[in-house]
C-alpha cells in the first residue's frame, strides 16, 4: 500500500480528481496549502508599499492506494496536473504501514 | 462653512469692529430670521450623512486596511471616539468652538452644557440643535481620521486620553478660528467645509503620532497587506456619499450653493480616482482597487475647502491636483521618509487639504469659473491669507499634538508591547476576535 501526496496547482484540482476517479481511485483528501519551490512568488503593491509574496497557494491531494493502482494513479495525476510551466507541483510516494476503516474495522487493502 | 451674504456683511463688520468679537456678539446664530423647513430638512439630512461617514464608513475603510488581528481595534477606536467626542461637545466643545470668546482664539463657555440651546433656538434659518449636531459630526470624524496613523499599535486607553485632550486643544480652537468667529475667519480665510479644520489638523496629528510612537514592528520590510479590500471599498463608497452632506451641507442651506458644492465634490472625487489610478498604472504597471478608492478620498479631501467657492472646471483641476499630489506624497512618506503613518492619513488628508486650500484662492476667481473672491481681494491676496491659515493650523496642531502625545505617554504608555503587537490588538486589548471562521 502506498500513500501518494501530490501538491498541484489549485485550478487543476477538478481534472486531477476526475482522472483519478477514472483509474479507479475511490477516495482522497484535499487540503489548501501554501508553499514554494522553483516557481517564484509574486509581488503585491498597496499604495506603493511593495511586498514579495513567497508562499503561493497550492492544493495538496492525498490518496491511499493498493500497490496495483499506484503506477496508473501517478500517470493520471501527471497528465491532468501538467501545464508545462514552472510550479506544476510534485508527487511524493510513501509506503503505508497500515490502514483501518473505522466503521467496520477492516484493515489492509480492504480498508482502502 | 460658507457664510451667507448676510454673514459676509457681518464678517466685514467684525473685521472692523473687533470689539464685537470680544463681547461675543459674532454668532453664526440667531438673526431673528424665520425657520425655513427646506433648509432644516437638508441640514438634518446632511448631519446624518456626515455621521454615516465615520460610522460605519471610515471605520470599515480603515478596518479593511489593517491585518485581520487588528480589525476590531480600529472599529473600536472610531466608535469610541464618536461617543466620547459627542459628550465633550455637549459639555463644552460646542461652546468653545462657536461662541464669542477670547481674542478670536477660542470661544467662551456661555453655551457649556448646551445652555440656551432649546427647541426654539435658531441658527440662521434652521434650529440651533441641528447646527450643534451638524458641527458635532465634523468634530467626530476629525480625530477618527488620525486613527489610521497609529493603527495596529496604540493602546486603547492612551488613544482615548490623547483624543480627548486633542479635541479640546486643537480641534475646538481651530474650528473657532475658522468658523466660529475667530481670527482666521475674520481675515477672510476660505475653508468651506474643513480643509484646514478637519483634514490638515487630522493629517498633522497623524504625522506627530507616527513619529512619536514609531513604526510598526517590521515596517517597511514585513508585508502588511490589507486584510479585506472589499470592506475598504465599501467604507470608501460610504465616505463618497457621506461627503455630499459634509460639503453641500456646509452651505448651511438648501440652495444653489449647496447644489454647486455637491456637483464639484462629485467631480473632484471622480477626477481624483482616475488620476491616482492612472499614476499607479504608469508608475507600477497595474491599476489597483486600493489606488482608485484612495484617489477618491484624495479628490474629496482636496475639494473640501474649495467646495463652496469653485465651479465645475475648477473642480476638475482640483481633482487632478489632489489625486496626483496625494499619490506622490504617499510614495514619499512610505518609500523615502519611511514614516509609518500606517493608513496614509497625512499624505491623503493633510496634503489634500493643503492643496485644496491653496487652489481655493485660485479657482474662487470668477474669471476661472469660481463664485468670485471677496470685493477688493485679488487671487494673490487670497493666496496669502490661505497660506497663513495653513501655516497657523499646521504649526499649532503639530506642536500641541506632539506635546500631548509626550504627556500622555508619561501618564500611560502609548504603545502596546512588542509581543502584544504581534498577537494583535483585538485579543490583547479587547479579548475578541474579528473572525471566528
Amino acid at each position: 500500500m502506498k500513500l501518494i501526496t501530490a501538491v498541484i496547482k489549485p485550478f487543476r484540482l477538478d481534472d486531477v480528481r476526475n482522472a483519478l476517479a477514472e483509474v479507479g481511485v475511490q477516495g482522497m483528501t484535499v487540503t489548501e496549502v501554501k508553499g514554494f519551490g522553483r516557481q517564484r512568488g509574486h509581488t503585491e503593491l498597496y499604495r506603493g508599499a511593495e511586498y514579495v509574496v513567497d508562499f503561493l497557494p497550492k492544493v495538496k491531494v492525498e490518496v491511499a492506494l493498493t500497490d496495483d493502482l499506484v503506477e496508473r494513479a501517478i500517470e493520471a495525476i501527471v497528465e491532468s496536473a501538467k501545464t508545462g510551466k514552472v510550479g506544476d507541483g510534485k508527487i511524493f510516494v510513501t509506503d503505508l504501514g497500515e490502514v483501518y476503516r473505522i466503521r467496520t474495522g477492516e484493515t489492509g487493502d480492504e480498508a482502502i | 462653512m460658507k457664510p451667507s451674504k448676510g454673514v459676509f456683511r457681518v464678517t466685514a463688520l467684525i473685521r472692523t469692529t473687533s470689539l464685537l468679537i470680544t463681547l461675543g456678539i459674532w454668532p453664526a446664530i440667531g438673526w431673528g430670521q424665520a425657520i425655513d423647513t427646506g433648509d432644516t430638512a437638508w441640514m438634518l439630512t446632511s448631519t446624518t450623512l456626515v455621521l454615516f461617514m465615520t460610522l460605519p464608513g471610515l471605520a470599515l475603510f480603515y478596518a479593511g486596511l489593517v491585518r485581520s488581528r487588528n480589525v476590531l481595534s480600529v472599529v473600536m477606536q472610531c466608535f469610541s471616539i464618536a461617543c466620547m467626542v459627542s459628550v465633550i461637545w455637549v459639555v463644552c466643545g460646542y461652546s468653545l468652538a462657536f461662541t464669542g470668546g477670547i481674542g478670536g482664539f477660542i470661544g467662551g463657555l456661555s453655551k457649556a452644557w448646551l445652555s440656551g440651546v432649546g427647541v426654539d433656538a435658531l441658527s440662521g434659518t434652521y434650529p440651533e440643535t441641528v447646527f450643534v449636531m451638524f458641527q458635532l459630526t465634523f468634530a467626530i470624524i476629525t480625530p477618527a481620521l488620525f486613527v489610521g496613523a497609529f493603527a495596529e499599535r496604540m493602546r486603547f486607553s492612551a488613544m482615548l486620553l490623547f483624543t480627548a485632550a486633542w479635541v479640546l486643544l486643537v480641534y475646538f480652537p481651530v474650528a473657532h478660528w475658522v468658523w466660529g468667529g475667530g481670527w482666521l475667519g475674520a481675515m477672510g480665510f476660505r475653508d468651506f467645509a474643513g480643509g484646514a479644520v478637519v483634514h490638515v489638523t487630522a493629517g498633522v496629528a497623524a504625522v506627530a503620532a507616527a513619529l512619536v510612537m514609531g513604526n510598526r514592528q517590521g515596517f517597511p520590510d514585513t508585508p502588511m497587506p490589507p486584510h479585506n479590500l472589499p470592506m475598504t471599498v465599501t467604507g470608501a463608497c460610504m465616505l463618497w456619499v457621506g461627503w455630499f452632506g459634509f460639503n453641500a451641507g456646509s452651505a448651511l442651506a438648501a440652495d444653489g450653493a449647496a447644489g454647486m458644492a455637491m456637483l464639484v465634490t462629485h467631480i473632484s472625487a471622480s477626477m481624483g480616482s482616475l488620476t491616482w489610478m492612472t499614476a499607479e498604472w504608469v508608475k507600477f504597471g497595474k491599476p489597483s482597487v486600493l489606488g482608485i478608492v484612495t484617489g477618491m478620498v484624495a479628490g474629496l479631501a482636496t475639494i473640501t475647502p474649495a467646495s463652496g467657492f469653485v465651479g465645475p472646471m475648477g473642480a476638475l483641476v482640483i481633482g487632478v491636483a489632489g489625486g496626483l499630489g496625494c499619490f506622490l506624497a504617499t510614495q514619499f512618506m512610505k518609500r523615502t521618509l519611511k514614516i509609518d503613518d500606517s493608513l496614509d492619513v497625512f499624505p491623503v488628508h493633510g496634503v489634500g487639504g493643503m492643496i485644496g486650500l491653496v487652489l481655493t484662492a485660485v479657482f474662487s476667481a470668477a474669471a476661472l469659473g469660481g463664485l468670485g473672491l471677496d470685493e477688493g481681494v485679488s487671487i494673490m491676496g487670497q493666496l496669502g491669507i490661505q497660506i497663513l491659515g495653513i501655516l497657523a493650523t499646521f504649526v499649532w496642531c503639530a506642536v500641541v499634538s506632539f506635546v500631548l502625545l509626550k504627556v500622555v505617554n508619561v501618564i500611560t504608555p502609548l504603545r502596546v508591547s512588542g509581543e502584544e503587537e504581534t498577537e494583535g490588538l483585538d485579543l490583547v486589548l479587547h479579548e475578541e476576535r474579528g473572525y471566528n471562521l
